[in-house]
């Protein structure tokens, strides 16, 4: 059965709440402007009258002051971000509890089994009126029958819009638009793929995905899939989710530990689930924890603050690593070990790090994670796992998502 | 320019859990009975600039908008209010 799957998507969020709570600058040039790496602020968001003046997100406050003088910038208020957020996932699950957040201010619904039998654009026209009257601001959906091209209805038409990408037309809404808008298409892959002569999604579903597999490695079939409209993963179901403040996993593992390997292991697998939960609630947090308990029950725990926020299993579970080996002389096995992630921002911040690190390298990485997590998603958790799990079975083989041994939020 | 007003108010906790309003206590210190809520829903005031729990209240005959925003309570003043 075709699916029916919206993408909300909440425009020039952060800015659009200012503008809200602050009617004396409605009618001017807005941002939303963050010290995010101390010294240098840079721009989060902008209102649709400082889009006209080409300010962009991610520029330094002052590029954007010298292309529009009068520009408005308030420091951001992500506690009011948040509860705007909430108020909008409440109207979501009136129409289904299939709700997947996608940062703060964007969600896939999937209304395929609605009660009441309304089709996605009826739902879809209540939603936008809803958000209007009941938050003061905005939103533009996208109505389709996979995640991937709801999501770039959200993006064909904004504010307040709603755009039905489905299977009668994709071919002319979604081919022509540029790869770059396809989720996950970052500017590294862009310019990979522009190199092949490869510019538009329609370019991209026209390319035979051996060939794609060559390119990209296992990322190149999920690009194909994306672009033909065969992206099946399903809109997570969530419950009710307190603000979170951290997140983390732990566990009491098959054996004892006995050496740095066996740690790696299972710090590894622990990660790669706290990374999962993060992107899942769309979440990149910086302070990493590690919590370690002996075979005498003798119990510390350990943390440390990264330069910058993440989200991917690598770094996370780097950085749990690195302060184990610093923290523990291996007097005793150990029993039990936790890893969590506190210091949260929503994921939609840049940071401005990214803009001189190895932006290519980075991006890669959370490829990886997304093209794991999608895998996960289709076939199991057990589906693909990193080489160093491989390494022993009975170590690695719990399942941190799933089994009762994880000790979500607050736990350590 | 904001029309913001925040304002006492006495409400009541019905044993359902519904909480409603009974009277505003306005700055002055005059206070506005509450005669009837003739409706209650999530609403955005656009003129004030905020969001939240809308009741609409009929007070001397006339209907008044009153807005819960989490643990405060606002109105849409006139620009010159004192
Ligand atoms: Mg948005």
């Amino acid at each position: 059965m075709e699916r029916v799957i919206l993408h909300s998507d909440c425009n020039s969020f952060y800015a659009s709440v200012e503008c809200l709570h602050r009617p004396e600058i409605r009618e001017k040039p807005v941002a939303v402007g963050g010290d995010v790496e101390q010294r240098h602020g840079i721009i989060l968001t902008k209102n649709q009258i400082a889009k006209r003046y080409h300010v962009k997100t991610g520029e330094a406050l002052w590029q954007a002051r010298q292309k529009c003088p009068d520009l408005v910038i308030v420091p951001p208020n992500y506690e009011l971000y948040m509860r705007f957020s909430q108020m909008a996932r409440r109207i979501y699950r009136d129409y289904t509890d299939l709700v997947e957040p996608f940062g703060l201010d964007e969600a896939w619904l999937d209304v395929t089994a609605d009660s009441r039998g309304r089709d996605g654009m009826t739902i879809a026209e209540e939603i936008r009126g809803r958000i209007k009257n009941e938050l003061g601001i905005t939103v533009s959906i996208g109505v389709s029958y996979n995640k991937i091209f709801a999501k770039l209805g959200s993006d064909y038409k904004k504010p307040d819009a709603i755009t039905r990408v489905g299977k009668d037309n994709y071919r002319e809404i979604a081919w022509p638009l540029p790869c770059s808008d396809l989720l996950y298409v970052g500017r590294a892959t862009k310019r990979k793929l522009e190199r092949y002569g490869i510019h538009t999604i329609g370019d991209l579903a026209n390319t035979p995905e051996r060939t794609l597999r060559g390119w990209f490695g296992k990322w190149g079939e999920v690009l194909s899939c994306f672009a033909n409209g065969l992206d099946c993963s399903p809109v997570a179901r969530y419950g009710n989710q307190p603000t979170v403040k951290s997140v983390g996993n732990s566990t009491t593992t098959p054996r004892d530990l006995k050496n740095d390997e066996d740690v790696k292991i299972i710090l590894y697998v622990l990660a790669g689930s706290v990374a999962r939960r993060l992107r899942e609630q769309g979440f990149k947090g910086r302070t990493v924890c590690i919590s370690v308990r002996d075979n005498q029950l003798f119990s510390f725990t350990r943390q440390h603050t990264l330069g910058s926020y993440t989200n991917i299993t690598s770094e996370i579970s780097d950085a749990g690593l690195g302060l184990f080996r610093k923290h523990y002389r291996w007097e005793r096995p150990i029993r039990s070990i936790g890893i969590s992630m506190a210091d949260l921002v929503p994921d939609t911040v840049p940071s401005q790090a990214n803009l001189y690190r190895d932006e290519a390298g980075r991006e890669r990485l959370e490829h990886l994670d997304r093209a794991v997590d999608w895998l996960k998603n289709r076939f199991g958790s057990f589906a693909v796992q990193p080489a160093v799990l491989l390494t022993d079975r009975q170590l690695s083989g719990f399942d941190p998502k799933k089994d009762h041994t994880i000790h979500p939020v607050g736990y350590f | 320019m904001s029309c913001k007003r925040y304002v006492d108010v006495i409400a009541r906790f019905y044993e359902d859990g519904r909480l409603l309003p009974l009277a505003i206590w306005w700055a002055d210190g005059v206070m506005y009975e509450i005669d009837r809520v003739l409706d209650v829903r999530p609403a955005a005031s656009l003129k004030a600039g905020g969001a939240g729990i809308r009741y609409t209240c009929r007070i001397q005959g006339r209907e008044k908008y009153l807005w819960r925003e989490q643990d405060r309570w606002f109105v849409e003043a006139k620009q010159n209010a004192g």
